[in-house]
């Protein structure tokens, strides 16, 4: 069983840690900062944390002594000329008004790591961008193939591209209504092969170290859109996370329901089912073992990001989508607020953990089967992972 | 040289300048800036958003006055001023 669990919330970083077999929380560093994201690199060690300091901006930070101590690392920066067209934000009338404005960008947001098998780090940012890092963290470089794709413009850099994009934004933005990047899956079968997830574009695949992408909305539906299967309708995928052992199994829970890919992402299937209060919700975990089991914590409505019912539980399918149950054992059924960002709820072993907007923090040891609340008092939590 | 006076925010992140009276060459606000992420390597980072323009929630004074150049940062700095880097307080 995992032992650990690193929790980022937005006065701090955590470890929630089991010794004789009890869970108990302690502060780990970044005392009063945001702390987006944080995990820990498999192949070295090295804990990573993504911070958004308001006043001063995005930092990553590190320990490598295990979390004893943090620093800043090196910086991730967006580079000269690194210039994107920005949709133009929701008015009060609705969406937004206009055409899109090309502007240079500058992070506004650290929103996502991963840990590639061939030791490349990847950071996933807001405006819109994939960084990366060949040499441990040293430096990182913006992936220019997706930065420069045809849907968001071409290559900008010292003309017009193409004219124009086709991505959106997400209030998760910094300030602006920018896209966000939040969902970086490498293949474990093939470093150079990724599924990243953007709020709000969708997925886009490269097989080739992010030298190219394709787009893999097929099947998404945004139920927002004149045309909801529109390639580029402006879906919103949550998260997406594939199943570690049998990688073309892949999972979202998307702003408009719960999709499901057994072919890589090429093709997606709705698998919501709004009876077991199954659709609206931000994070999901797919069994590393089983491509067809998945956990989600669902939530009311957009409309209304709340629990169902006030009542909290954790969906799981173990038949690809087909049927889902609901695991309430342990987790409270009344007066119940939490809600559950999307990087905030993890496997590790047979254990699950997810923490809330409300500061609670609950554990499961028996695949979601019973839950234990090891925290009740933590900021509002953003992130959590085992290691 | 001007003297620079920091918010005591940023010594949580540069705790080796808390204490410390900083003074550094420069005539421009740029200037004393890149002076002072000489002394002090990362900072300037804090202080500006990676074009160097003066981060929307941090004000930079010289003297009693707001700098008003905040994307090329070509404000004067008299010798002997004092360039305060303060977080903006936008209420609440």
């Amino acid at each position: 069983m995992s032992e650990r669990i690193l929790v980022g919330t937005r006065k701090g970083t955590f470890f929630v840690e089991r010794s004789n077999g009890a869970w108990s929380a302690r502060l780990a560093g970044h005392h009063g900062a945001g702390v987006n994201y944080v995990a820990r690199d498999p192949n070295t060690g090295t804990i990573w944390a993504a911070l958004g300091h308001g006043h001063w901006g995005a930092k990553l930070s590190s320990s490598t002594d295990g979390g004893a101590t943090f620093e800043d690392a090196p910086q991730i920066a967006y580079p000269e000329g690194a210039r994107h067209y920005l949709p133009p934000p929701p008015s009060e009338t609705g969406e937004g008004e206009g055409a899109p404005t090309l502007k240079e960008a500058t992070l506004l947001k650290l929103w996502c790591m991963a840990f590639g098998g061939d030791g490349r780090i990847w950071c996933g940012t807001i405006p819109g961008g994939l960084f990366s890092s060949t040499d441990g963290g040293a430096s990182f470089e913006l992936c220019r193939g997706l930065w420069d794709h045809e849907s968001r413009g071409g290559d900008v850099t010292d003309g017009p591209g193409n004219g124009g994009t086709k991505w959106f934004g997400t209030p998760a933005a910094e300030g602006e209504f920018a896209p966000g990047l939040h969902s970086i899956e490498v293949d474990p079968r093939d470093p150079n092969r990724l599924l990243v997830a953007i709020s709000t574009a969708g997925v886009f695949e490269t097989a080739d170290g992010g030298a190219t992408w394709e787009v893999r909305n097929d099947g998404l539906v945004m139920e927002y859109a004149p045309d909801p299967t529109d390639v580029w309708a402006g879906h919103d995928p949550h998260l997406i996370q594939m199943c570690k052992s049998d990688p073309d199994h892949v999972w979202m829970q998307n702003h408009c329901g719960v999709f499901y890919s057994s072919d890589g992402a090429k093709s997606w299937k709705e698998v919501s089912q709004k009876d077991k209060g199954v659709h609206f919700g931000f994070p999901v975990v797919a069994d590393p073992n089983d491509g067809r089991t998945a956990w989600l914590v669902p939530g009311h409505s957009d409309m209304k990001r709340v629990t169902v019912d006030g009542s909290l539980f954790v969906a799981r399918t173990t038949d690809g989508g087909e049927s889902w149950e609901q695991l309430r054992g342990g987790l409270p059924q009344e007066l119940a607020y939490d809600v559950v960002y999307r990087h905030a709820f993890d496997l590790g072993g047979d254990s699950l953990a997810f923490g809330t907007t409300t500061g609670n923090l609950y554990v499961s040891d028996d695949r979601g089967e019973s839950w234990a609340a090891v925290a009740h008092n933590l900021p509002p939590v953003y992130s959590v992972r085992f290691g | 040289m001007p003297r620079v006076e920091l918010t005591r925010h940023l010594y949580q992140f540069f705790p080796d300048l808390e204490g410390e009276q900083i003074e550094v060459a420069g005539a421009t606000v740029a200037e004393v800036l890149a002076a002072l992420e000489e002394r002090a390597p990362g900072i300037g980072f804090y202080v500006c958003d990676e074009r160097g323009r003066i981060r929307q929630h941090v004000n930079v004074f010289v003297g009693t006055e707001r700098v008003q150049d905040r994307t090329t940062l070509t404000d004067p700095v008299p010798p002997g001023a004092a360039v305060h880097i303060i977080q903006a307080l936008s209420g609440g």
